[in-house]
């Protein structure tokens, strides 16, 4: 296991080409992604402290996808994803006060506090969920790719799921679907390795899922998922291809996740060395932060303020969580139905 | 200062052993760094620094069992703070494990608390009385009737709202170049085009999410499953995605989308394409469900449920297809959702049926009229939300209540109806309410057997009867 990590990881750095990126950028990167790391991480002290119920599936360790595809993504191109979905509801510019309020089940939280972790959404951020059934969101997010080719707007759907939901099969009836009608959908496989406690060697005959669409004719492809730059500039590409009318394009994100599937989870399918090794030598924000050095683009002082600012919004949406109020008890009944407006 | 807390591993969790430090008193932390572990019989979790700072004071030792959650572990210094700050709490201080209840946190209430605030008199089965009273539109003076079958109402009624609104469109297995498995889309294609009537390969789930999906992003979708039984491929898309994302968006994203094909027996196809699926869907909040019986409603409700803003399960009947129906010649034919139609009135015992068991149900009617028992039938016509309103009324005047359905007995939609009806109107019936279902079987091949398995006419006749305390 370890060593064929090592081995990926030596390919993907021998590949490794000098990616462009401009200071702001590079900035604006890793300040989005550490304020990914540090809401997770309020959000995991808030889930032990009882704050924040049920289940509640932490990103740490994968924020450069989503950080790296928003960096490509056009105004009303949409997102959508699992569960696993704070990290791209922040990355899409959602207010971390409403996510974190939905987390604590409160009236402030971005659904009214009726969806929780798993069930967010904003139209204003073209983020459409947030979705608890693995691999719904794939047969959603084709069709969102759908809508758009009906109405000719020109629009993308990047539509996220894990390694765990590449064996789902709507995933290749959508495929099929996607690539029948040359969708503009872009599938990423956020592969993480773990599909909740199961290895992917373990679940999967065909473990390099860039090549799941290979019997649709749907290109893929391998990205470093700890790079930003390489997911951007892999993001960049695939929706161009399915912006110009090509159809759909696979991204398999190589990633990694540091916690556990849940909260709950006693993870003892995997080392903690297994763990160390990825968080000491393959860190997302560790190697942004050392690419940020090395191009002169920030010194410590530069770094230790974008850190301070993080900090103090992951505070104020931790504060906000708390002492929002709970739903008003008459919301129990609303949002049922669409009042219809004949 | 910071209290790190005792955390819980899942929210049933009140108490853990704290296993190990893997920090001291003095040393520097990072937010992330793990500092400690703890665990329980289920599992064991490393506890993170929250913030960066230097460990202060460790106030449970490693090895203490039964640690209450939130429970104070130990406390940080924050860069900058001066060290040995005031004294911690003096309660929370005590390294022995347990000392402590989990703080009474005035934000957090536990579910018991939770449940209190439920307001009062708003049952599951409450429901909102309507502004206006639905009913049918008035027909203008000297409007014409035409014959037309079941099977052309519905083309007519997704044609005309494909024509009103260009975001309607039409998707499922066969429905353009075949004209649809049971002609039901016949000429769509060649009226509208393959941008907004499409063949779908088969792969109900992919497509009933797809279909979902389009709908999010405001598209208004009619997604034909060639019968019901195939969308127990897609009850999830249904179900999970379609019925609950305006609830868990807080109102954000709709799902205006219409499932519809024929439900229920067909003959001689036997049990796993014969299956009645309206107390399945029925059962589903977010779901407004409709199972017509004749043309016209056939038509004015397919017209209303693509224009409502709420995913739609329409149910037909195949075997209603073919039959033909006075449907009023008007420009626009749209009847309201949620309304019951009473088909025949009479005084003497309530029969409520829906989809094809109408037709049955006033020829039960007929039949009772000759034996002196004057029926009156109610058909359902929607399912969700029921219109139990027009069968309380009803049984208030004729006392004596018979629901006929397709499906099964155990659970169903006669169930429900009768539930209400003993709520609403308890003292005014005179007879216990009696119920006509298929049997309590997978509907089987053989033909005396499916004859035996389904309701009829007889049935019906007999219940009515048995109710009316008449042999």
């Amino acid at each position: 296991m370890a060593r064929a990590r090592q081995a990926a990881k030596a390919e993907a750095s021998n590949e490794a080409p000098e990616r462009a990126a401009g200071k702001d950028e590079l900035l604006k990167y890793y300040r989005d992604m550490l304020l990914i790391r540090r809401f997770e991480e309020r959000a995991g002290q808030l889930y032990g402290m009882g704050l924040i119920g049920g289940f509640c599936h932490l990103y740490i360790g994968q924020e450069a996808i989503a950080v790296g595809v928003q960096a490509i993504k056009q105004d009303g191109d949409q997102v959508i994803t699992g569960y696993r979905d704070h990290g791209h509801m922040l990355a899409c510019g959602m207010d971390p006060r409403e996510v974190m309020a939905e987390l604590t089940g409160r009236a402030g939280g971005s659904s009214k506090g009726k969806g929780g972790s798993m069930h967010m959404f904003s139209t204003e951020a073209d983020f459409y969920g947030g979705h608890g059934i693995v691999g719904a969101q794939v047969s959603l997010g084709t069709g969102l790719a759908f809508a758009n080719r009906y109405r000719g707007n020109g629009k993308v759907t990047f539509v996220y799921f894990g390694d765990g939901a590449a064996n789902q099969g709507q995933v290749y009836e959508s495929f099929n679907m996607a690539e029948l009608w040359s969708l503009p959908a872009v599938y990423i496989i956020e592969n993480n390795q773990y599909a909740m406690g199961t290895a992917i060697q373990r679940s999967s005959a065909e473990t390099r899922l860039f090549r799941r669409g290979a019997s649709f004719r749907i290109p893929g492809e391998e990205v470093d998922g700890m790079d930003v730059l390489a997911v951007r500039d892999a993001a960049a590409k695939a929706a161009e291809h399915a912006r110009s009318g090509e159809g759909p394009y696979i991204l398999e994100m190589k990633t990694y996740r540091y916690r556990g599937h849940s909260m709950s989870d006693p993870a003892k399918y995997r080392t903690r060395e297994e763990v160390e090794e990825v968080r000491k030598t393959r860190d997302p924000i560790d190697h942004l932060r050392e690419l940020l050095e090395a191009r002169g683009f920030a010194d410590e002082a530069a770094l230790r303020e974008i850190d301070s600012e993080v900090k103090a919004i992951v505070a104020d949406a931790a504060e906000f969580a708390r002492t929002s109020p709970e739903p008003d008890p008459s919301e129990l009944y609303t949002d049922v139905y669409v009042e219809a407006a004949q | 200062m910071t209290d790190v807390l005792m955390p819980a591993l899942s929210p049933t969790m009140e108490e853990g052993t704290l296993s190990k430090w893997h920090v001291k008193v003095g040393a520097k932390v990072s937010a992330g760094d793990v500092i400690a572990e703890i665990e329980t019989d289920k599992a064991t979790m490393e506890v993170e620094a929250v913030d960066d700072g230097v460990i202060e004071e460790i106030l449970v030792p490693e090895g203490s069992e039964d640690v209450k959650v939130n429970t104070p572990i130990a406390r940080l210094r924050g860069e900058g703070e001066a060290g040995g700050a005031k004294p911690a709490p003096k309660a929370e201080a005590k390294p022995e494990p347990a000392a402590k209840e989990p703080s009474g946190d005035p934000e957090k209430k536990g579910p018991a608390e939770a449940k209190a605030d439920r307001p009062e008199g708003e049952g599951p089965a409450a429901v909102r009385p309507a502004a206006e009273p639905l009913k049918d539109p008035e027909l203008p003076e000297g409007a014409r009737m035409i014959r037309q079958t079941v099977r052309d109402a519905l083309r007519d009624a997704m044609a005309e709202e494909m024509r009103r609104d260009e975001t309607v469109f039409l998707m499922g297995e066969e429905v353009a170049q075949y004209q649809g498995a049971y002609k039901v889309s016949r000429d769509l294609l060649q009226e509208f085009g393959d941008r907004r009537v499409v063949d779908t390969p088969i792969t109900e789930h992919g497509f009933a999410g797809l279909g979902v999906g389009a709908s999010m992003a405001g598209l208004k979708p009619i997604v034909e499953f060639m019968t019901w039984n195939f969308a127990m491929q897609a009850i999830d898309q249904i179900i999970n995605s379609a019925a609950k994302t305006n609830y868990m968006s807080g109102g954000q994203i709709r799902c205006p989308v219409v499932f519809r094909g024929p439900n229920g027996a067909a003959a001689r196809v036997a049990a796993q394409h014969s299956q009645d699926y309206s107390a399945w869907y029925a059962h589903v909040p977010g779901l407004k469900v409709v199972a017509p019986y004749d043309a016209a409603d056939a038509k004015g409700l397919l017209k209303a449920a693509i224009r409502d803003p709420n995913p739609v399960v329409f149910l037909e009947h195949e075997m209603l297809y073919g039959q033909e129906f006075d449907v009023p010649e008007v420009d626009d034919w749209v009847v309201p959702l949620g309304k019951a139609k009473i088909r025949r009135e009479g005084d003497g015992v309530t029969l409520v049926a829906h989809s094809r068991m109408v037709g049955l149900a006033l020829k039960a009617a007929e039949e009772l009229a000759a034996d002196g028992i004057d029926a009156e039938v109610i058909d359902l016509r929607t399912l969700r939300p029921l219109d139990h309103e027009t069968v309380v009324e009803s049984v208030k005047k004729t006392n004596r209540l018979v629901t006929v359905e397709e499906g099964w007995g155990p659970m169903g939609v006669g169930a429900e109806v009768i539930a209400r009806v003993i709520e609403h109107a308890f003292d005014w019936l005179d007879a216990p309410p009696a119920r006509v279902h298929q049997e309590d079987v997978p509907l089987p091949y053989a033909a005396n057997l499916e004859a035996l398995s389904l309701p009829s006419v007889e049935r019906i006749v007999k219940a009515a009867k048995a109710v009316s305390y008449r042999g």
